[in-house]
């Protein structure tokens, strides 16, 4: 949202000019807040309104603002933001502003300006010519670039919630429902995903290798075949043990069906790690034949992005996995462009990670056995997820069941 | 006794359009123009009022229109800021010959477009001002600070009755007769929570300019063209002067645009 501070002065309350320009703002499709207002005593008294006007694009405040005007409203000239320069590569000035992942607008010039993307723990970097704001990470800053510092002329817009009970991420908030019922959350998650998938919205799963050892794989599969899967995130561990099971049936050498040890177990998957090398990457397997089934299969023939980013931990690692960090960190941010929705299971280490890239805007449940695992993610900051602790198959089983329905 | 500021209009003339009655095409009659103008004089001269006379000036057409050369409350004169060049030559005319009749000039900001008694009118101790066309908003509390008096500030949303006189005409009861459809919804309301026994004119003959009509205690000078308004008025106790003024509707004007009241109100 945009905004600008307006004043109104004079007979406005006998003249009817208050009203008409609050009725003004909202038929235009604007929003107002009276922060202040002096009503005369007598009756030839003048009275004062000061009201901030917002609206969702520049355009709709510039149309709104030019029709007050007309009525007597005075715009209030707005403080810019300080600036000062990187004083070297990879270093913010002192006193940098910190980001937050809620929609954040600067006022440079007078005129307000959308910090773009909405990511949590950067600096602001101006760049006065084209006019633009971006939030950085220290790797991407160089000397010299514009910084904003202190907190005059920053507007943070935190994602509203709705007062009523329509939607289970406006009022359950943050809190993991232990004791909340899962069948409903899971079903209000269900219809969630429906609507982003129906209103063109983008989905990402964060995966860890639990979805893999729960048995959970066939459900997600579902997901992924109903369209249900537009982004893939996880590590070297989910990739690797859903191909382990879909080569030699085990993962982590144990076999899933049965769930007992395998005869040499152990090997299977060094061996799947090797086959994957071998075809070059993970989509060059399912390309040749040499992968069949599974989840990575499955986003291979649906045309699932994924983002596999390694750690110190890792066997291998498989092909496709980024083992810069900066480097998984980069190739996440760029996939999350218009992202609604994101479901997040089985990996405190990738679910963190990814939360930390995630504008406040983005419905995110989480989803793990552990229940410190889903009060860290939720307690992030993010201010529509929701936290359930479950373990991922009979998640995943009565997730598929809904929506099924 | 009312004191009345007249302008001849030995320059008078459709040269320039700036309101949807002008049109260069269909100029002003010039006998006919002086043969209104005269029966408007004589007219008020026959009435309960003392009349002035303000020099002419030659193209400034519009001088005739002497309602729009400022606002006069006691021995103060608000001179117009006018919104259209074709007119700003006016004002120092008008200032001038105000301030050697012994007015205390009082000039608003120069960037306030306000443009007189044309949108400034009382009706009891309320100034009703319309807005929009001709006068900003901000003009109004202006004059408010001026004045200290309650302002209503109206809306004129018909740019056939681009000034509150054209549409609006505040009797000495208390109660005014209007054309209703030229203000805002947000305007009407206003202008009925102020002002009772409000007589609506037919839009057949608020397009006569009825409404701007020279009310003198029980006499009421109007363009011809509104025998409802006139019957209305007389029943209530008003003597009503229709006079012929076609050549000055060509302008968008008619009997009050011709007028200004020194003062309007005394205080």
């Amino acid at each position: 949202m945009f905004s600008e501070t307006v004043v109104l002065r004079g007979h406005i309350i006998d003249s009817l000019i208050l009203p008409k320009v609050l009725d003004q703002i909202l038929t235009q499709g604007g929003d107002f807040k009276i922060g202040e207002i002096k009503i005369g005593q007598n009756r030839v008294d003048q009275s004062y309104a000061r009201i901030e006007v917002s609206a969702p694009t520049h355009e709709a405040l510039d149309d709104i603002v030019l029709r007050l005007r007309q009525h007597g409203a005075e715009i209030i000239e707005k403080a810019d933001v300080q600036l000062a320069p990187a004083p070297a590569d990879g270093v913010y000035p002192k006193d940098f502003y910190v980001t937050t992942n809620q929609q954040t607008l600067i006022t440079l010039d007078g005129a307000e300006i959308e910090v773009q993307p909405a990511l949590m723990d950067c600096a602001v970097v101006v760049d006065r010519a084209g006019r633009r704001a971006t939030a950085r990470k220290f790797h991407e800053v160089r000397r010299g670039m514009e910084i904003v510092i202190g907190h005059q002329g920053i507007k943070v817009i935190p994602v509203q919630r709705s007062t009523s009970r329509t939607d289970v991420f406006e009022f359950m908030s943050t809190n993991i429902s232990l004791e909340k019922p899962k069948s409903g959350v899971i079903r209000e998650m269900a219809t969630e995903l429906k609507r982003a998938r129906e209103s063109g919205g983008k989905i990402l799963v964060v995966a860890g290798p639990a979805v893999v050892h729960s048995g959970a794989v066939p459900h997600l599969e579902k997901l992924i075949e109903w369209g249900y899967v537009d982004l893939l995130f996880g590590g070297n561990a989910i990739a690797l043990h859903d191909i382990e099971n879909a080569l030699y049936g085990t993962s982590l050498g144990i076999n899933l069906e049965r769930g007992s040890l395998a005869e040499r177990g152990h090997e299977n998957q060094m061996r799947a790690i090797n086959v994957i090398r071998e075809a070059g990457s993970i989509s060059r397997a399912v390309e040749t034949g040499v992968l069949k089934s599974g989840l990575m299969a499955a986003c291979v023939r649906h045309g699932v992005e994924f983002v596999l980013a390694g750690s110190i931990r890792d066997d291998g690692p498989l092909p496709e996995v980024i083992i810069d960090t900066l480097e998984a960190q980069e190739a996440m941010r760029e996939k999350i462009a218009g992202l609604t929705t994101a479901l997040m299971m089985g990996t405190m280490l990738h679910s963190m990670a990814v939360a930390n890239l995630l504008p406040a805007t983005v419905k995110t449940l989480c989803v793990d056995v552990n229940p410190a695992a889903v009060s860290k993610l939720t307690e992030r900051g993010s201010f529509q997820s929701l936290g359930l602790v479950s373990d991922l198959e009979p998640f995943l089983r009565e997730l598929t069941g809904v929506l099924a329905r | 006794m009312r004191q009345l500021l007249l302008c001849p209009p030995d320059y008078y003339g459709i040269e320039y359009e700036i309101n949807p009655w002008m049109s260069r095409a269909h100029g002003a009659d010039t006998p006919l123009v002086q043969a209104q103008w005269k029966g408007l004089f004589d007219t008020l001269s026959t009435l309960d009022c003392k009349i002035e006379l303000v020099p002419p000036r030659p193209k400034l057409p519009d001088m005739v229109f002497t309602a729009n050369a400022g606002l006069t409350v006691g021995r103060r004169f608000i001179p117009s800021n006018f919104r259209h060049e074709e007119r700003a030559g006016e004002a120092p005319h008008f200032a001038r010959w105000m301030e050697e009749h012994g007015y205390e000039i009082v000039w608003l900001a120069k960037d306030l477009f306000f443009e007189g008694e044309g949108d400034a009118l009382f009706g009891g101790d309320v100034l009703f001002c319309g807005y929009k066309f001709r006068s900003d908003i901000n003009s109004h509390r202006a004059v408010a600070d001026i004045l200290g008096c309650l302002v209503i500030s109206v809306e004129l949303v018909d740019p056939r009755f681009y000034h509150i006189d054209t549409c609006f005409c505040p009797l000495p009861d208390g109660g005014a007769f209007w054309f209703p459809a030229a203000f805002d919804e947000y305007g009407q309301r206003a202008i009925r929570d102020h002002l009772h026994d409000l007589i609506d004119v037919e839009p057949e003959e608020a397009v006569h300019f009825s409404c701007n009509a020279v009310v003198l205690g029980r006499d009421i000078v109007l363009p011809k063209g509104a025998p409802t308004l006139v019957a209305t008025l007389t029943e209530r106790g008003y003597k009503c002067h229709p006079l012929p003024m076609s050549e000055f509707l060509k302008a968008g004007g008619a009997c009050k645009c011709l007028t200004m009241f020194m003062p309007q109100r005394e205080k």
